[in-house]
């Protein structure tokens, strides 16, 4: 099959979807111009116009509530932000309007929203510019957060959030545009809801979230070249709704578990699957759950503060050997993922 | 003005009136139980503008929308059924009295968060343009509203993207207790807002006639040439922020300021004005005697209706 970067399979999907219908519009700041988002919406202006791609003023509270009221009459918005951190701004309307609209006024409208938000990391983007936030969203009742780490995802889950009839949240990790893969070029949709195992293991699953997956890949690399242990990596793809089936049935089968976010742990994504897992596996657990995720910082720009605040395949590796009871590995001779060497993917 | 006219804005008074002072009679039973925002002096405001809409022009409005929800869609079944928590009001009993919306009568809600409404109103309206078609936008907000960031963000959209608007600011002066003088370094927003492209619209007055006929123009302005639109209403809240009764007592206003608004109230100026162009005023009295009607078996019905079960809980959370 042929294959795309995860920044192409995005774009792809937005052509694809603004083609099928009339009613999907773009905007966003920076949509239009000649940068593209990371060159994530090319040619959608030049292809649908400027009444359907957009640049806008620098307002993403009131564009976020103009989304609400362009789906109520019927339009199908893409909003996007290239960082997750913008998004701040936009709270009142996403979490007092957007995501409670309907059910508090009766439950009239279709609200196809999506709103596309990219992760910063690394270079000194700092504590502005590197959020995810995935939790916040996915705490309130009424929107639906989904974070696709593969090209396949990245199209199929997005077409599905454009023809979602309700707000949904896509945060894409800037790494992961360069991340390549094979996917169709027919048009398709990925269930959002619906976690996926990346590779099949027997003896520890590692849940990840966006980039930890990569991190998490490369962990179980290691593992299994130096100490023959097979992880179960899983992608949770959607964290609202979680696919707390597939989650708890890996761990029922390995019995130890490390849930990988890329996030803060506290009050994180992290510990809300974890809860999960407790729940339907308390007594299949040989261990406790580890909770891996950011430090409890806001994020540096100094790189070797940079390198302590955010967790990786090493880290991974690390609290296997603790919870499996393993002699520790030297790591010495294996390369890890940074953005000096730009990440092309396993995909 | 013809006469149909003037009638059916009285119509649209009495029963915003009446459905008020039925509420007022009724909430210390203790069964409406949603915070009440009353409209109550400001009726004209809504009667006047939305009788200058087409019914399928989209409103959206703040938490005080009593009157321009009745105003809007003329009917008070499914709104005391919503004040009243059942299944047969506009959101099942889940809105109360915060949160109206019938978009099928071109309601298309209310917001508790001061100037939330504002963005999706230009959001409708940019789809509005976006598909051709030959509605307008509207959007009633009260003074508190300018304050927010999001009327400067929302204002500057619509006349950056030259969209079908119509922005009614409902100025009664207070922001809760806090009058605009404690909250905004100008005097008028109408001389602030000059520099947009939006035509600007001002009126101080309860006479719902003259509400009407600048409604009229400006709307029909911002129809034909599908921009926006700024009508500033200057009104009287008669009643507390929230709740059915008078503050005077509270002394954060001057009750000589309410007693000549009461002096103009719209009410009287209109039932006034009916009779002297010729209505007999028993037809006025027929019309007010219906009018009741509907909301004696509004009321009774809502009383007599069912509240939703447990499991509506998690229903229309996501559709």
């Amino acid at each position: 099959m042929r294959e795309l970067t995860y920044c192409e399979a995005i774009n792809e999907a937005m052509d694809q979807e603004m083609k099928r219908d009339n009613n999907v519009i773009t905007y966003g700041i920076g949509v239009p111009d000649h940068k593209k988002i990371f060159g994530s919406t090319v040619n959608l202006l030049e292809k649908y116009g400027a009444s359907r791609c957009f640049d806008t003023p620098l307002a993403e509270d009131t564009m976020t509530g103009f989304a609400l009221g362009a789906a109520m009459h019927g339009l199908k918005p893409i909003h996007i932000h290239i960082r997750v951190d913008f998004l701040l701004l936009a709270m009142n309307q996403l979490i007092n309007m957007l995501s409670s609209y309907n059910y508090a006024t009766g439950s009239h409208f279709e609200l196809p929203i999506v709103i596309r938000a990219i992760v910063g990391r690394g270079w000194g983007q700092g504590c502005q510019h590197s959020k995810s936030l995935h939790s916040y969203f996915s705490h309130i009742p009424g929107l639906k957060v989904i974070l696709p780490t593969t090209p396949y995802d990245a199209k199929g889950l997005l077409t599905s959030a454009i023809r979602d009839a309700n707000p949904v949240i896509c945060l894409e990790h800037r790494w992961l545009y360069w991340a390549t893969g094979a996917v169709p070029k027919e048009s398709y949709e990925i269930e959002i809801g619906k976690a996926n195992i990346l590779i099949k293991g027997t003896d520890l699953t590692v849940v990840a979230t966006s980039w930890m997956n990569i991190e998490a890949i490369r962990a179980a690399e290691i593992l299994k070249k130096y100490r023959d242990v097979n992880v179960e990596v899983v992608d949770v793809r959607s964290l609202y709704p979680l696919d707390s089936d597939l989650i708890s049935g890996s761990v029922q089968k390995t019995r130890y578990c490390i849930v990988a976010d890329n996030d803060w742990v506290a009050y994180g994504a992290g510990a809300e699957i974890a809860s999960k897992v407790y729940e339907s596996c308390f007594t299949d657990l040989k261990k406790p759950i580890t909770r891996i995720g950011f430090a409890h910082a806001p994020c540096p720009t100094v790189r070797c503060l940079e390198n302590e605040f955010y967790p990786n395949a090493e880290t991974i590796v690390k609290e296997a050997e603790k919870l499996l009871d393993i002699e520790p590995i030297n790591m010495i001779d294996e390369n890890f993922y940074s953005h000096e060497n730009r990440f092309k993917g396993p995909f | 003005m013809d006469n149909e006219t003037r009638v059916q804005l009285y119509n649209k008074l009495y029963l915003a009136r009446r459905c008020e002072d039925a509420i007022v009679q009724f909430y210390p039973d203790d069964e409406m139980r949603s915070p009440m925002h009353m409209s109550y002096g400001q009726e004209a405001t809504a009667a006047g503008v939305c009788h200058a809409l087409k019914q399928m022009d989209p409103i959206f409005t703040s938490y005080r929308t009593h009157a321009t929800y009745l105003c809007k869609t003329m009917e008070c079944e499914k709104f005391f059924a919503e004040l009243y928590g059942k299944t047969s009001g506009t959101a099942r009993g889940k809105s109360g009295s915060m949160h109206l919306a019938n978009p099928a009568l071109g309601h298309y809600g209310a917001s508790a968060i001061v100037g939330s409404q504002l963005a999706p109103a230009v959001g409708t309206a940019y789809a509005i343009k976006y598909k051709k078609e030959k509605l307008v936008s509207c959007v009633f907000f009260g003074d508190g509203a300018i304050d927010e960031g999001t009327f400067w963000e929302s204002i500057n959209l619509a006349a950056l993207k030259e969209v079908p608007i119509v922005f009614v600011c409902e100025d009664n002066g207070f922001a809760v207790h806090t009058p605009s003088t404690q909250r905004q370094g100008f005097s008028n927003i109408i001389n602030v807002l000059k520099e947009f492209r939006i035509r600007l619209f001002e009126e101080t007055t309860g006479d719902v006639e003259s509400i009407y006929e600048t409604a009229v123009e400006a709307i029909g302005y911002c129809r034909s040439f599908q921009k926006p639109v700024f009508i500033k209403l200057n009104c009287y809240r008669y009643l507390e922020h929230v709740g059915i009764n008078e503050d005077f007592h509270d002394d954060y206003r001057d009750k000589e300021e309410f007693k000549k608004w009461k002096e103009r109230d719209s009410l009287k100026i209109q039932r006034t004005r009916l009779i002297d162009e010729g209505i007999d005023e028993e037809n006025i009295i027929k019309i007010e005697r219906q009018i009741d009607l509907q909301i004696e078996n509004a009321i009774k019905k809502a009383k007599l209706g069912i509240g939703p079960k447990p499991e509506e809980l998690l229903q229309g959370v996501l559709i």
